[in-house]
C-alpha cells in the first residue's frame, strides 16, 4: 500500500499522457466540427492538412535550426509554426477555390462533398509525401523535460517518477490558448458571431446580409491554423509520420461525433473522453494497482484491458455506442 | 447505339493497354495488370452496388478484402493438430463466452424496463463477462502461440481446397457489414462513412496482432493454390515438350501457364457476379433501390422499407469486396496484415468507381481495369517524365535527387487529381448510367 507513489504513477502513465493527447484531439476535432457546421460535410483532408501544416513547419524549422535560430529551451518548432499556418492556409485557401467553391454554388448533396475531400486528402498526402517523404521526422530540439523521472525523485524522494516533457506541456498550454482564443472569436466578434448565425441558420443569415463567402474564407482560416496547431503538437509530442495523420482521423472524427458534431464544446470534451478511454483501457494497470492494493491483492498479470495496438477499436466502441443511443452526441449537435 | 460503341470502344482500350504492356515491357506484367485488374473490376462492382445502386458511402474496402484474406488462410492452410489439443477448445469456448455474452447483453437492454439499472446491471454485466473471457481465453491462446512460433504458432486452417475460401471470405465480409449497417445505417450519410473507416482500421489492427489466429503479423505464406505450381509444370515433360514446341522457354512459359489460369478463374467469377448485378439492376428492385436514391422520402411514402432495403445493399456489396478480398490474397500465395493500407484498398477502388461511372456495372468494371492500369504505369511514366524534367540540372543536385526519389509518391497525387477531375468536369463517369 503506497498511495502517493500510486498517485504520481497513475499521473505519469494515465493522466499527462491523457490530457497531452486529448488536447491535440480536441483541436483537431475542433476543425473538423468547424468545417461541419459551416460547411455542412465531413472532411476526410482534415488528418492530411494538419499533415500539411506540419510539414510546413518542419520546413521552415530545419531553415531555422540551419541558421542557428532558436528559442533557448523551447523548440524551434513553436517559432516556425505561424510560418506553418501561413503556409497551410494558403493551401486550403487555393483547395476552396478550385475544388469546393464549384460544388457549393451547385448545392451539392453531403455526401459528394465527402468524396470530394477524399480527392484532396490523396493530393494533400501525396504533397506531403513528396516534399518530406514517408520516413519519421523528428524536430524536436530544446530542452526535453521540464522535470525528468530522476529529478523528481530526488526532489520528493518518491520510489516512482513523475516525467513532464516540454512538448506536453508546450501542448496543454498552446491548446488551453488556442481555445480560449477561438471561443473569445467566435461569441464576442462580429465576424465570429456572424459564423454562429450562418451555421444556425444559413438562410436567415443570408437574409440579414452576411456574406457566406467571407464566413466561409474565415472558417478555412480558422480551420487551417487549428489543423497546423494541432499537427505540429502531435509531431512535437511523438514523431512525425506522414500517415499517422491519416489514422488519426479516426479518433478525430469520433471526438467531434461523440461531442456532438457542430459544437465546439462538444469537439472539446469529446476529444479528452476519446483520448482518456483509449490511454486508461490499454495501459496496463499491474504497476498503479501493485502500490495501490494491499499485498494479497496485487495482480499478478499486467491487467491491461486491450492491447495498445487496439486503441483504434477504443474510440470507435465509444462512436458506435453514441451513434446507437444518442446520435447527436453528448452536447446535443447539429443533425442525425 | 451510342452508348454501345462507346463501351466496345472503351473495353477496346483497355484491351490495347494491356496488349501493349505485354508487348513493351513482358507478357509477365500484362498478365499480372490483368488479373490484378480482375480482381479491382469485381471490387468496383461491389462498390458500384452500394453508392451507384444506393447512394452509401463505404470508406471500409480495405476491412472486408481483409476478412476475404483471413478466409483463405482459414479454409485452405492445413490444421495445426498440436495448437489445437494445446489451447484449441479453450480459445473456441472463450469466444462463444464473448459472444454469448454479447448477445445476453443486447437481450437484456431490449427486455429489461428502462430506468437507471438497466444501464447499471448491463455495465456490471459486460465487465464480468469480459475478464471471465479473458481469464478462459487468454491461457488458451498463450498455449496456441507456444506452439512452434516461428513456423506456425497459430490454430491452422481446415486444409480444405482454397477455392471454398472466396464464398466463405464473401460471408465473413457479410457479417461485419451487417454490425456496422444495423448501426450506422439510417443516420447521416456520413456517418456510414465514418463507421466503415473504423470497423476497416480494426478489423486490420485484429489481424496484426491475433497471432492465434492467422500470425498476425508474421504473415501466413504458401497458402494453397486453385492452379499448379511452376516447378511442377517444369518437371512435366508434356508441358515442357508443348512449351518448347511453341517456341517458349520452359520456365517463362510455366509462369504465363499460371497466369493465365488465374485469369481464367478470376474472369469467371467477374462474369458471373456481372451478370447477377445486372439483372439485379434491371430487376424491380433495382428499380426501387435507385428510387430510394434518387428520394428516399417519396420512396419511403411508396411503402418502401428505406433502411432494411440499404442493410441489405451494404451486405451485398461488401460480400462482393470480401469475395475478391480472397481472391487476391490466393493470388499472392500470403496474408501479410502489414500490406492493408486504407489509401491502396479503401480509396484507389472508390477512384475505380467515380472514374468508370457510378450506377453503370459495366463502367465499375471498366474503372477498375483502367484505373489498376495506370497505377501500375504512374511509377515508370513519372520516372521517365521526371528524368526527362530534371534532365537540364547536375547528377549531384539534391533537387534533381529529391524528385527522382519522389517519383514513388506520384501516384497519390495524380489518382487524387483524376478524382477531382472526374468529378469536377464528367461526374457521371467514362461510361454513364443509362
Amino acid at each position: 500500500m503506497d498511495f502517493l507513489n500510486a498517485i504520481v504513477a497513475l499521473c505519469n502513465y494515465v493522466i499527462v499522457p491523457g490530457v497531452t493527447y486529448g488536447s491535440q484531439l480536441a483541436l483537431g476535432a475542433l476543425g473538423v466540427t468547424l468545417i461541419y457546421s459551416i460547411l455542412r460535410f465531413s472532411n476526410f483532408a482534415h488528418g492530411d492538412t494538419m499533415a500539411f501544416g506540419a510539414t510546413v513547419t518542419i520546413l521552415v524549422t530545419w531553415f531555422f535550426q540551419a541558421n542557428g535560430i532558436g528559442l533557448g529551451p523551447l523548440p524551434t518548432a513553436l517559432l516556425a509554426l505561424p510560418f506553418g499556418i501561413l503556409g497551410c492556409i494558403a493551401l486550403v485557401l487555393l483547395t476552396d477555390r478550385m475544388v469546393y467553391r464549384f460544388y457549393r454554388a451547385q448545392k451539392a448533396k453531403p455526401v459528394i462533398l465527402v468524396i470530394v475531400s477524399m480527392g484532396v486528402m490523396f493530393i494533400m498526402n501525396g504533397l506531403v509525401r513528396f516534399i518530406l517523404g514517408p520516413g519519421n521526422r523528428t524536430i524536436t530540439d530544446g530542452e526535453r523535460f521540464i522535470i525528468s523521472a530522476r529529478e523528481f525523485k530526488a526532489m520528493t524522494g518518491l520510489r516512482e517518477g513523475l516525467a513532464l516533457k516540454t512538448t506536453q506541456g508546450i501542448t496543454v498550454i498552446t491548446a488551453v490558448v488556442v481555445v480560449v482564443a477561438l471561443f473569445w472569436f467566435l461569441n464576442k466578434t462580429r465576424t465570429g458571431k456572424s459564423m454562429r448565425a450562418y451555421s444556425d441558420n444559413e438562410d436567415l443569415a443570408l437574409l440579414s446580409g452576411i456574406n457566406p463567402e467571407r464566413v466561409v474564407m474565415v472558417t478555412w482560416l480558422i480551420v487551417a491554423s487549428l489543423a497546423t496547431v494541432a499537427g505540429v503538437l502531435y509531431g512535437l509530442d511523438k514523431s512525425f509520420k506522414p500517415f499517422t495523420y491519416m489514422l488519426l482521423l479516426l479518433p478525430i472524427f469520433a471526438s467531434a461525433i461523440v461531442g456532438g458534431l457542430g459544437s465546439p464544446v462538444g469537439a472539446i470534451a469529446g476529444g479528452f473522453l476519446i483520448a482518456f478511454s483509449e490511454v486508461t483501457i490499454t495501459y496496463a494497470w499491474k504497476k498503479v494497482l501493485v502500490y495501490a492494493l494491499p499485498k494479497p491483492l496485487e495482480p499478478t498479470g499486467l491487467v491491461q484491458l486491450l492491447s495498445t495496438d487496439y486503441k483504434y477499436a477504443v474510440s470507435f466502441s465509444l462512436l458506435v455506442l453514441v451513434l446507437l443511443f444518442r446520435p447527436t452526441g453528448l452536447f446535443r449537435g447539429k443533425s442525425v | 447505339m451510342k452508348d454501345s460503341t462507346r463501351t466496345y470502344g472503351l473495353f477496346g482500350l483497355v484491351v490495347v493497354l494491356i496488349l501493349a504492356t505485354g508487348f513493351l515491357q513482358s507478357w509477365n506484367s500484362a498478365l499480372l495488370i490483368l488479373n490484378m485488374g480482375l480482381i479491382s473490376a469485381i471490387m468496383a462492382l461491389g462498390v458500384n452496388l452500394q453508392w451507384g445502386f444506393a447512394g452509401l458511402f463505404n470508406v471500409g474496402i480495405m476491412g472486408f478484402a481483409a476478412l476475404g484474406g483471413l478466409a483463405t488462410v482459414l479454409i485452405s492452410m492445413p490444421p495445426v493438430p498440436e495448437a489445437w489439443t494445446a489451447g484449441g477448445p479453450r480459445v473456441l469456448l472463450g469466444i462463444v463466452i464473448g459472444a454469448s455474452t454479447l448477445s445476453a447483453a443486447i437481450w437484456g437492454y431490449k427486455r429489461l424496463p428502462a430506468g437507471p439499472t438497466r444501464p447499471l446491471g448491463l455495465m456490471l454485466f459486460l465487465v464480468i463477462g469480459f475478464f471471465i473471457f479473458r481469464w478462459v481465453f487468454d491461457p488458451g491462446v498463450k498455449a496456441v502461440e507456444a506452439i512452434n512460433p516461428a513456423g506456425t504458432g497459430y490454430l491452422g486452417g481446415l486444409g480444405l481446397p482454397v477455392l471454398f475460401a472466396w464464398p466463405l471470405g464473401g460471408l465473413l465480409a457479410a457479417g461485419a457489414a451487417w454490425v456496422i449497417g444495423k448501426t450506422a445505417l439510417g443516420l447521416r450519410s456520413d456517418y456510414l462513412a465514418i463507421a466503415t473507416l473504423g470497423i476497416a482500421e480494426i478489423i486490420v489492427a485484429m489481424m496484426k496482432n491475433e497471432d492465434w489466429l492467422a500470425r498476425g503479423v508474421k504473415n501466413v505464406t504458401g497458402i494453397p493454390r486453385p492452379v499448379p505450381y511452376e516447378v511442377t509444370l517444369q518437371n512435366n515433360v508434356s508441358f515442357t515438350n508443348s512449351a518448347q514446341s511453341l517456341g517458349l522457354d520452359p520456365v517463362v512459359a510455366s509462369s504465363l501457364y499460371v497466369k493465365l489460369s488465374y485469369s481464367i478463374l478470376f474472369s469467371v467469377v467477374l462474369l458471373v457476379l456481372l451478370w447477377l448485378a445486372q439483372r439485379a439492376l434491371k430487376s424491380p428492385w433495382g428499380r426501387m433501390m435507385r428510387a430510394i436514391r434518387d428520394n428516399e422520402v417519396a420512396a419511403e411514402a411508396m411503402g418502401k422499407n428505406v433502411t432494411a432495403r440499404h442493410l441489405q445493399v451494404f451486405i451485398l456489396g461488401s460480400a462482393i469486396c470480401g469475395i475478391a478480398g480472397a481472391m487476391m490474397t490466393t493470388l499472392d500465395g500470403q496474408l501479410t496484415p502489414g500490406s492493408y493500407q486504407p489509401i491502396r484498398y479503401t480509396f484507389l477502388i472508390w477512384v475505380m468507381v467515380i472514374v468508370g461511372g457510378s450506377g453503370n456495372n459495366l463502367g465499375a468494371v471498366l474503372g477498375g481495369f483502367v484505373i489498376w492500369f495506370f497505377w501500375v504505369q504512374v511509377e515508370p511514366i513519372g520516372q521517365l517524365l521526371m528524368t526527362v524534367a530534371t534532365m537540364g540540372l547536375d547528377d549531384s543536385n539534391p533537387l534533381k535527387l529529391h524528385l527522382l526519389d519522389s517519383v514513388a509518391h506520384m501516384r497519390l497525387l495524380t489518382m487524387g487529381l483524376i478524382l477531382l477531375l472526374v468529378l469536377r468536369f464528367s461526374p457521371r463517369g467514362l461510361l454513364p448510367e443509362k
